[in-house]
């Protein structure tokens, strides 16, 4: 009994030992030689493989960087700036440090303020609905809410709120990596800067159509008065194809045309609350 | 008027649903259910009642508490494997021997895989092997003393392979076996040694044909299946009749019908073309013929198929059905 | 035995309920709303102005392109306004609306019911009168016609075929317009046969027409080149490539056209289309809409002149009950659902169809079983169960182009045929879309 035991371990032994030899050699000899950087590199970033850079990967980042000669064109968004730092450090590079950004849903049509005008029945893809018809509501323009940005983000910071119908940013989770941006057909979803303390002033509507018919189709859509455009005393604001889009290059968050929007198409987010005291020297500015 | 729906086309939908479908193969197995029942009493209907409910529920629990999704039993695709592993056990077998092969076969060949549709093997046949292998007595071995109508003659022992391949096993040869073996139309109408769903060639044949009428399944997996069994035992049996048993003895004994027609076009875990189905159809005769002469089971079905199931992926990529525009002009 | 394609194939309802209802002449309306878009390729380029006064048949917009059309307008009045309006989809195409005043027509066009049988044109000038009368095929896809009957130099047409089939549940409009008006439809195809300069000629009907096979074998023995052939009820028989194998057993190869086997497929409305332009001077200003539903009191094929309003249509045929709750324009299987009954009608619209919740609501998905009922279904050999795991999984689309996901013609036979309720068309039609944006990006070799 022992001695058949002893012999079977002995076997294994022996196996496992000219495996191991067979596997050193054979690994010897199709050694791939590889930048050692890559691997550095690699291993600074965040692995998430979303393709936010634009690379296939996290190693294909690693590789293109490393071969190319300056930082320039890379950017890991879901790392930001302190992984680019790393990353730069490591290949004795200097960066520029860019803006955090984050993902903003530029559409408020939610199901109270735009209604319902048919029943969609179809495969729940905004894509298919897209391709097929302008929308189960009066808007050709905004979000159709079936979730095709929720599918792509990998990193659940995007989800279509049921009871608004629209999807809704997580700005903790959102690492801006774009895909959300990409899936959208309705091209609705813009990646912006985070903001002077994430605070930020965007027009939450891209419907293209005159303002009679946009006001028709939802309550809270921008009806491209202008009225914004003229208040902006940084000329920030401009509106084409009856639509209005703050340039958040030039906007200085002073919140003047959210309060001039008719339709409250204009969206201010993570401000304090505001003093209830009259401000009476607004009208002279 | 309502607000009107919008979908994409088509927007009509034949008949026939997953539901539909186990339905029909429900109706298929019923003949050969109710002979089972008839010639062993209830016993057989306990343990298909008892393997329909513990398939079930063992879906159930899984989706319910263990995966959180919703919850699909409705669409009675554990029922059919509860029904089909009944009809692969004894007929007296314990209670308890086909809840462990239904906790099996639901719970590690179905829904490990990610459920209907995913898996790999064949459930029921998932669940009757692991109980083969884990409790060989009590799988190969019967006793019809509890025949409810006293249709058949109380009968215990072997099935008639069993009893074949003990038999040669101990020197004796295939005419003295089968002296008092049984004789064909017995066989072929009341086979009464194997499992539940042996018994009746006919009423496994009349099952088929209903499948094959409300085209459930096409009739290339099992007609495939059967020809081989019957050309490769034809050729063995004609080189050496002492040894080997003959072809239609080979057709009509085992589970080779409930295998073939039942189990082996599973749509799950069979080939989805008519050429991957020939090649997966021919592999199961083969095996099956080459396990009972020269295997230690004396019966290859299970195994067969089983063993094809692992090449069903290959055979989809491979076999690719005729496109439009690439024939002989 | 009866003829049909060699490969997959349903068999739906054919509920051909409106079967019987003869062709009637739409009340005359108000307002038209003339879409530029009512072909396949670029809109038209509007040619008045508003306030022109227009007569019934005049020019009222000109090809934008080689593949466009001319549009015409269809009743007689003043031109209120040229703006965009939005189609059936919802979608904002220009439109030209014409105040009706009158039916007054251009003095050119034969009004008179006399068949005409000479042909006294030449190809060319066939070719032309087709092309300056805006036909377009009726069979649903509204491919220029002039552009089919000029194939290109290097490719030879042996015959025509005239689609007779309408294999699509519902629809009646072509079997009324066989019944009714048979030799009319035979001078069009034998016009379309001169115009190819090809002596062979057939009309493929299916089984369940027998009334039309009747009427159309009759007037076919005036013409001894045409041959009515009778296939078996299939759907989709009616689909260009599917009858081009039914009739003269040849199957396009994937990524050519159907020209390439010799043959030149046309709609039977299509050549009654081309009958009126050529012998009667007539453009095409009107069609026949079949409107039905198990849902409505009576069925109606309707002679509806082209950018009538969908709702007018359904008010004049007995109004929509409460329980409809889906339009399709076409039929169950290809047909497009209606967001905007508002919407005008286009030359292509042959059907106006009102389904019930209970007759098209989606059921829930549930897993694939595997049963390749759809690859047996699918009348192209594709596998639709493989394109839809492709799809899903992010979308392998290298791999979704080598399976040929573009050889799919989005008949439904997949999707219908599913017992698992999967919208595979759906699926493999965004697949289409995604592969066709990779493949137009990829470096031309």
């Amino acid at each position: 009994m022992t001695g058949t035991i002893l012999i079977t371990i002995a076997c294994l032994v022996a196996l496992g030992l000219l495996f191991a030899v067979v596997l050193y050699f054979v690994a010897q000899k199709f050694k791939v030689e590889e930048d050692p950087r890559i691997a550095t590199v690699e291993s600074i970033l965040p692995g998430a493989n979303c393709g936010g850079c634009g690379q296939a990967g996290c190693h294909a980042f690693a590789e293109n960087v490393v071969k190319a000669p300056s930082m320039e064109g890379f950017f890991c968004p879901v790392g930001g700036n302190p992984v680019m730092a790393k990353v730069a450090e490591a290949l004795g590079r200097a960066v520029e440090e860019s803006a955090p950004k984050v993902a903003v849903v530029r559409c408020n049509g939610t199901l109270a303020s735009r209604p319902r005008t048919n029943v969609y029945d179809g495969y729940a893809s905004c894509k298919v609905m897209a391709s097929l018809y302008s929308g189960d509501t009066g808007c050709k323009f905004g979000c159709l809410g079936k979730g095709d940005c929720e599918a792509a983000c990998k990193f659940d910071a995007i989800h279509v709120d049921p009871e608004k119908g629209v999807a809704v940013v997580d700005e903790n989770k959102c690492t801006a990596c774009g895909a959300c941006v990409k899936a959208c057909p309705k091209s609705i979803i813009e990646l912006r800067p985070k903001g002077f303390k994430n605070r930020r002033v965007t027009v939450l509507c891209v419907n293209k159509d005159k303002g009679a018919l946009t006001r028709k189709a939802c309550t809270a859509g921008c009806i491209g008065c202008g009225k914004c455009a003229k208040t902006c005393p940084f000329g920030a604001i401009t509106v084409e194809n009856n639509v209005a889009y703050i340039d958040f290059t030039k906007c200085k968050l002073c919140r003047k045309c959210v309060e001039v929007c008719p339709t409250h198409a204009i969206n201010e987010v993570n401000f304090p609350p505001k003093p209830v005291i009259a401000k009476p020297n607004e009208e002279n500015v | 008027m309502n607000k009107l729906l919008v979908s994409p086309s088509p927007h009509t939908h034949g008949k026939e649903s997953t539901q539909s479908i186990m339905r029909d193969v429900l109706i298929a197995l019923a003949p050969a259910m109710l002979v089972s029942i008839l010639s062993s009493g209830w016993s057989a209907l306990m343990l298909i009642l008892v393997g329909a409910a513990a398939c079930v529920l063992t879906e159930f629990l899984i989706q319910k508490y263990l995966l959180k999704r919703p919850v699909t039993v409705s669409d009675l695709s554990a029922v059919v494997t509860g029904c089909l592993l009944a009809l692969n056990l004894p007929p007296n077998s314990p209670w308890w021997l086909i809840v462990i092969g239904s906790v099996v076969a639901i719970g590690v060949a179905k829904m490990t895989f990610g459920g209907l549709g995913q898996n790999i093997f064949n459930p029921a046949l998932v669940g009757r092997v692991f109980l083969l292998v884990s409790f060989p007595v009590l799988m190969t071995t019967w006793d019809d003393s509890g025949s409810m109508f006293g249709l058949v003659d109380a009968f215990s022992g072997a099935t008639p392979l069993g009893a074949v391949k003990e038999g040669l096993k101990n020197g004796m040869t295939l005419s003295e076996l089968t002296a008092d073996n049984l004789t064909f139309s017995q066989q072929f109408f009341f086979n009464m040694g194997g499992s539940a769903g042996e018994f009746s060639a006919v009423a496994l044949i009349l099952g088929f044909i209903y499948l094959l009428c409300r085209r459930v399944i096409k009739a290339t997996i099992p007609v495939t299946i059967l020809c081989t069994v019957f050309v490769v035992s034809g050729i063995f049996w004609l080189a050496d009749p002492e040894r080997f048993t003959n072809p239609v003895f080979n057709l009509f004994t085992g589970g080779l019908l409930l295998g073939a027609i039942f189990m082996a076009t599973d749509y799950v875990t069979s080939p989805m073309t008519t050429k991957g189905q020939i090649i997966f159809g021919i592999g199961i005769g083969l095996i099956t013929v080459f396990v009972r002469y020269f295997g230690s089971y004396p019966e290859g079905v299970s195994f067969a198929i089983l063993i094809m199931n692992c090449t069903v992926p290959l055979l989809n990529k491979y076999c690719k059905p005729r496109r439009f525009g690439e024939v002989k002009k | 035995m009866k003829k049909t394609f060699r490969i997959g194939g349903v068999h739906p309802h054919d509920n051909k309920i409106s079967a019987e209802a003869a062709i009637e002449i739409f009340p005359a309306i108000e307002t038209a709303y003339v879409s530029m878009a009512q072909h396949l390729g670029a809109p038209a380029t509007p040619v008045v102005a508003v306030g022109d006064h227009v007569k019934v048949g005049q020019v009222i917009a000109e090809p934008a392109g080689f593949i466009s059309g001319f549009v015409h307008s269809p009743v007689s009045g003043t031109v209120k306004s040229i703006g965009p309006r939005a189609d059936i989809a919802g979608n904002l195409v220009p439109h030209v609306e014409i105040t009706v005043e009158g039916d007054e027509w251009m003095e050119d066009i034969d009004r008179s019911d006399t068949v005409v049988k000479d042909i006294p044109f030449t190809p060319e000038e066939i070719i032309e009168k087709v092309k300056k009368a805006g036909v377009v095929g009726l069979g649903g896809a509204s491919f220029p016609t002039h552009v089919k009957l000029a194939p290109p130099k290097d490719k030879k047409a042996e015959c025509v075929i005239l689609n007779g089939t309408e294999c699509e549940p519902y629809l009646t409009s072509d079997d009324r317009i066989m019944r009714e008006r048979p030799r009319e439809i035979l001078i069009g195809g034998a016009i379309m046969m001169k115009a190819l300069g090809v002596t062979r000629g057939y009309v493929g009907i299916e089984e369940n027409k027998p009334a039309a096979i009747a009427s159309m074998t009759e007037a076919a023995r005036e013409f001894p080149q045409i041959e009515v052939v009778v296939l078996k009820k299939r759907y989709p028989q009616g689909g260009e490539k599917q009858l081009i194998d039914a009739v003269i057993r040849r199957q396009v190869p994937s990524g050519a056209l159907p020209i390439d086997t010799g043959a030149v497929v046309q709609n039977v409305g299509t050549s009654l289309a081309v009958y009126e332009a050529v012998q009667k001077n007539k453009p095409l200003i009107d069609n026949v809409i079949t409107v039905t539903g198990g849902c409505l009191p009576v069925q109606h094929n309707y002679k509806v002149r082209i950018g009538t309003p969908m709702s007018k249509i359904l008010e004049v045929a007995g109004g929509v009950p409460e329980k409809a709750a889906k339009v399709i324009s076409g039929g169950p299987m290809m047909g497009r659902a209606i967001a905007n009954l508002d919407a005008a009608t286009v030359k292509a619209n042959g059907a106006i169809l009102v389904l019930t919740e209970a007759e098209t609501r989606r059921k829930p998905e549930s897993n694939c079983i595997r049963c390749a009922k759809c690859a047996s279904a699918c009348p192209m050999g594709l596998e639709p169960w493989l394109l839809n795991k492709l799809s899903r999984a992010g979308g392998r689309f290298d791999e979704l182009e080598k399976e040929r996901v573009f050889d799919c013609i989005e008949c439904g036979c997949c999707s219908f045929t599913c017992p698992a309720q999967i919208p595979l068309v759906d699926m493999i039609r965004i697949s289409k879309a995604e592969v066709m944006k990779i493949m137009r990006s990829r470096p031309k070799k």
